[in-house]
């Protein structure tokens, strides 16, 4: 039979122990997960538990493994804000390049 | 703390190179990642358009550090206390959150009451999700394929992993957590903690326990 799984659905799948691990959120990722909640709230109402969910689940098998938890999240929500015409991707692709030509300094 | 005790300042360059420091990189000095560059700017381009504010962003961080499990002992140990705001509690935890002054946040969550036949164990198989609210950030193993896997074909076996070993005796449900609907566990009261205040109880309660993978000791974790 035919696994027809797509490839975050892996509840029942064998594997190893699990590692009991954690770490402090790290301040960039305190941002994404803030970002995240104030474009879900009442007022700005962009992008639902859901719309994440699907967008994290839309990244594709390879990116799924390869990012970690929060650049999932990043990924996904810069791909549905650029889905619903909040940014464009000029206007990230300018603001990365402009980021990382003064990295170092100290985020927001 | 760290442990050398050596008499020297730091204000200048050490240059003795005897005493050599190990690398420790600042946050700030290390080049940021690709998913790091894409979040300040993506929080930038947010900004100026006014979508969200430097000050709201702000503000949202130091909100969520205010988000521990402490909140989620608290109302354990209420329950532990008073049957009536138990049965609440099961029953609607918005309702029985909001006599406590809590905000159990937009999304419902199930209280799931362990019991001397029964233990639960919560899970979310399809992607994180938690009873934040109550609980504050998953850690990094509820978020693991391994756990996300196996919790709900080997439960058992899995809270022996994390030192949790049931009778037989005692059955375990598992609850998968979805984007709309939220769990935590209410464990047992543990035996001889009669005497404990109020306060003294929630201090045995800890994240493990809500989640299910372990069961509240007699003396405080903290």
């Amino acid at each position: 039979m035919t696994d027809r799984r797509r490839h975050h659905d892996m509840g029942g799948l064998e594997d190893g122990p699990v590692k009991v691990s954690e770490h402090n959120s790290e301040p960039w990722e305190k941002r994404v997960d803030a970002v995240r909640s104030l474009l879900s709230d009442e007022k700005r109402n962009l992008l639902s538990v859901d719309e994440l969910r699907r967008a994290i689940e839309d990244l594709g098998a390879d990116a799924y493994d390869r990012y970690n938890y929060y650049e999932r999240w990043m990924a996904a929500m810069a791909n549905i804000l650029l889905q619903k015409n909040v940014i464009s991707v000029d206007e990230l692709g300018r603001k990365m390049a402009e980021v990382e030509a003064r990295q170092g300094n100290k985020p927001i | 703390m760290s442990d050398h005790h050596h008499d020297h300042s730091h204000d200048g360059y050490d240059v003795d190179p005897l005493h050599h420091h190990p690398p420790q990189p600042d946050l700030e000095d290390t080049p940021l990642t690709h998913h790091q560059v894409m979040q300040m700017a993506v929080a930038e381009l947010l900004i100026e358009k006014e979508i969200i504010s430097a000050d709201e962003l702000r503000r949202q961080i130091d909100f969520m550090d205010t988000i521990t499990p402490a909140r989620g002992a608290r109302l354990v140990a209420r329950a532990w206390v008073d049957e009536g705001f138990k049965s609440r509690l099961i029953a609607n935890s918005k309702a029985a959150g909001a006599e406590l002054d809590m905000d159990i946040g937009p999304i419902p969550i199930l209280v799931m009451e362990n019991t001397p036949k029964t233990h639960n164990l919560i899970v979310c198989t399809l992607c994180s999700c938690y009873p934040r609210f109550l609980l504050g950030i998953p850690p990094d193993w509820y978020k693991s394929r391994s756990y996300r896997r196996r919790a709900i074909s080997e439960p058992r076996k899995v809270l022996a992993e994390f030192g949790t070993d049931l009778s037989d005796n005692v059955g375990i449900k598992v609850h998968d957590s979805t984007a709309d609907m939220r769990y935590m566990v209410l464990p047992m009261r543990p035996e001889g903690t009669d005497g404990m205040s109020e306060g003294e109880l929630a201090n045995l309660v800890t994240r493990d326990c809500m989640v299910g993978v372990s069961v509240p000791g007699t003396t405080s974790a903290s």
